[in-house]
């Protein structure tokens, strides 16, 4: 079986601060690291290729040092990595992003599983994965908590929902994105990680993978930022310490002034 | 971050150690302290993580890594618990006869299984009535045709019993004393080979520390290591190489409390401020990080030096030994003297420190057997000069 595992490299966000007067993330300093859901994803990809076979290959779009990421998935077992890089792909949405991996996608070959995670913890769209699937006219099980049967002919999974699952079954190839309760990602091994830093990195432009280019980066991104804001802050609430016969009058009446009561 | 010289092979194996041991065993190590459990689950975990083949020549399955690299695993794995730490350290201390005197076919039967984490090995000297005083071994092993029968007790050995392959020091020739030792290899689930007690221990709960029971147990003669008298040398040589890592348990677990004893006086408020604030605390943790990073300095140079294959380093093991295991015990008390109250009890991690580190200071040789090492080499080497 030939698995693609799509993954993203972000900054690690239990660290990100925001430029109050720009309101953009600022990036200096902070670390990058795998999308944690995409964790997830290399992690299921490796357990299906242990029990049937095969390959797995994690394809990355991003910068130059969008590098440092697929070396961390070869270092967890990935057989190879593919990094799609160009300066015309800048710039891109969660379409033209879709679009970008599904051209890479094509260009693999013969490939019978895609997974991604649920979503990217920097854009939260969770929208790549099902527009991959769309590209490329698979079918897609979006939210899979357990991946039950899978062969070259088909796949049973869980889709996790609010309170419950639904089982879906679906042909292969077909693409998946997994939350995190589908396992428990592996730590890496030294041989891993040294067979990693000697690897070479698949390095494919826009003209390796044959896409239409007013269909990649910015040109392909119907998606226009139009302002970036950071939340408002939450006020701080009231509190009201002592017994309750002392402080329901003052709760009450708070309650009151807001117009709530 | 300082790397102290470290290669880039080694800046990798300390910050796997170092991932393991926050993420994996930080959050265990009350509960396996506690309970008094051998962690078998973290094991595999470092297996898989290729840890143990870090003290392993390449050639047996091996990275090819010496003390210097046993030694920043054992300080990452003591930073979080020195009971897991000594679980995997004294796998490396049970394999160092085998890697020091053992032939090519000894090497090439035990040593893949021990790199790759799938069996554990375990060093057996100590007996009741022979600690520090290895010369006074009783356990015997008779020659009988192809095989060796051992007779005889081990007390206190790590890994008792969670090992699979044991270096054991036994006599061949009792009127010889010293000479008369030998070292061999035991498999565990031989006949006559049994375990005793399990020890119900102060620090490093983690760790299972067993007694060894040989009773009639036959081994194949081929599992002499070195030759028959060499069991002494066996054991020094082995000491020489691994008291660097006892001294890196000891900096990991004094490193590890001084951590939890700054974030606990950043935290702590009194008289209206940090306690971190007051000079009384800031002197002591000023104290505490000068000397772990001298006592990590000294151990890093005597691995360094077992590395370099420098002859007479006995002395350099027996300081780093010593003096880093005398520090870690200083600076977890006082550790458990910032956290004030809390310190004492149970819930925070500070007096755990203070239990494991105790420990440092008596195992592979008591610091005062270290005392009579250093003194013993230091007179001899001004005798020597002044000729």
């Amino acid at each position: 079986m030939k698995i693609v595992v799509c993954i993203k490299q972000v900054p690690d966000t239990t660290e990100v601060k925001i430029n109050p007067e720009t309101n953009t993330l600022v990036r200096e300093g902070v670390e990058s690291i795998i999308n944690p859901f995409d964790m997830y994803a290399i992690e299921e990809g490796l357990r299906i290729k242990e029990r049937l076979n095969g390959e797995v290959v994690a394809l990355c779009m991003g910068p130059p040092q969008a590098e440092a990421a697929l070396k961390e998935a070869l270092s967890l077992g990935c057989d190879g990595a593919v990094l799609l890089t160009d300066r015309s792909f800048a710039g891109a949405d969660t379409l033209a992003t879709a679009y970008t991996l599904s051209r890479g996608i094509k260009s693999i070959k013969d490939v019978d599983l895609i997974i991604c995670g649920k979503q990217a913890i920097d854009g939260d769209t969770a929208q790549v994965g099902p527009g991959i699937a769309e590209m490329l006219d698979l079918p897609c099980i979006t939210y899979v908590g357990k991946v039950e049967e899978i062969d070259d002919k088909h796949i049973k999974a869980y889709r996790m929902m609010e309170g419950g699952y639904n089982v879906i079954e679906a042909s292969v190839p077909c693409l998946i994105t997994v939350v995190k309760e589908i396992n428990e990602p592996r730590l890496p091994s030294l041989r891993g990680k040294m067979n990693a830093m000697k690897a070479q990195i698949t390095k494919w432009s826009a003209a390796d993978i044959a896409c239409e280019v007013d269909r990649i980066g910015q040109m392909g991104s119907p998606t226009w930022v139009r302002k970036i804001f950071a939340p408002p802050k939450r006020e701080k609430g009231m509190i009201f310490k002592g017994e309750p016969p002392d402080t329901v009058g003052g709760l009450l009446s708070a309650l009151k002034d807001k117009g709530v009561l | 971050m300082i790397n102290y010289g470290f290669t880039e092979q080694q800046i990798m194996i300390r910050d796997l150690a170092r991932q393991i041991a926050q993420e994996k065993v930080v959050p265990v190590r009350a509960e396996l302290d506690e309970k008094g459990e051998f962690p078998r689950e973290i094991v595999k975990l470092l297996a898989d993580s290729d840890l143990f083949r870090v003290f392993i020549p390449e050639e047996y399955g091996g990275l090819g890594g010496g003390a210097l690299d046993l030694c920043i695993v054992t300080e990452e794995l003591s930073k979080a618990c020195a009971g897991v730490a000594v679980s995997y350290a004294a796998s490396a201390l049970g394999t160092l006869p085998l890697a020091l005197f053992g032939s090519d076919e000894q090497k090439k039967k035990y040593m893949p299984d021990i790199a790759s984490g799938k069996k554990l090995a375990a060093f057996g000297l100590t007996e009741p009535n022979a600690g520090s005083d290895a010369g006074g071994i009783e356990t015997t092993a008779r020659k009988d045709g192809s095989e060796y029968v051992l007779n005889g007790n081990k007390i206190f050995i790590t890994n008792g019993g969670e090992a699979e392959i044991y270096t054991v020091i036994a006599m061949t020739n009792r009127g010889k004393g010293a000479r008369g030792a030998s070292a061999f290899i035991v498999d565990k689930g031989t006949k006559g080979f049994d375990f005793g007690k399990e020890e119900n221990k102060m620090g490093i709960r983690a760790s299972a520390t067993r007694e060894l029971i040989f009773d009639e147990c036959r081994i194949p003669a081929d599992n002499l290591i070195g030759r028959e008298g060499m069991g002494f040398i066996v054991a020094m040589r082995t000491f020489d190489n691994s008291r660097p890592g006892i001294g890196a348990q000891a900096v990991g677990i004094a490193q590890g409390a001084l951590d939890e004893a700054v974030r606990y006086a950043t935290q702590r408020v009194q008289f209206g401020q940090p306690v971190s604030s007051f000079q009384a605390i800031r002197h002591m943790i000023a104290d505490m990080a000068t000397k772990i990073e001298a006592a990590r300095t000294l151990v890093y140079y005597a691995a360094r030096l077992v590395d370099s294959g420098a002859k007479n380093m006995s002395k350099f093991s027996a300081m780093a030994k010593l003096f880093s295991s005398d520090m870690a015990m200083e600076v977890t008390t006082n550790a458990v003297q910032i956290f004030g109250g809390y310190g004492y009890m149970r819930e925070y991690p500070a007096e755990k420190y203070m239990r494991d580190a105790k420990i440092t200071q008596i195992y592979e040789g008591t610091n005062q057997v270290q005392r009579d090492v250093i003194g013993l080499e230091v007179i001899k080497e001004s005798k020597r000069n002044s000729r």
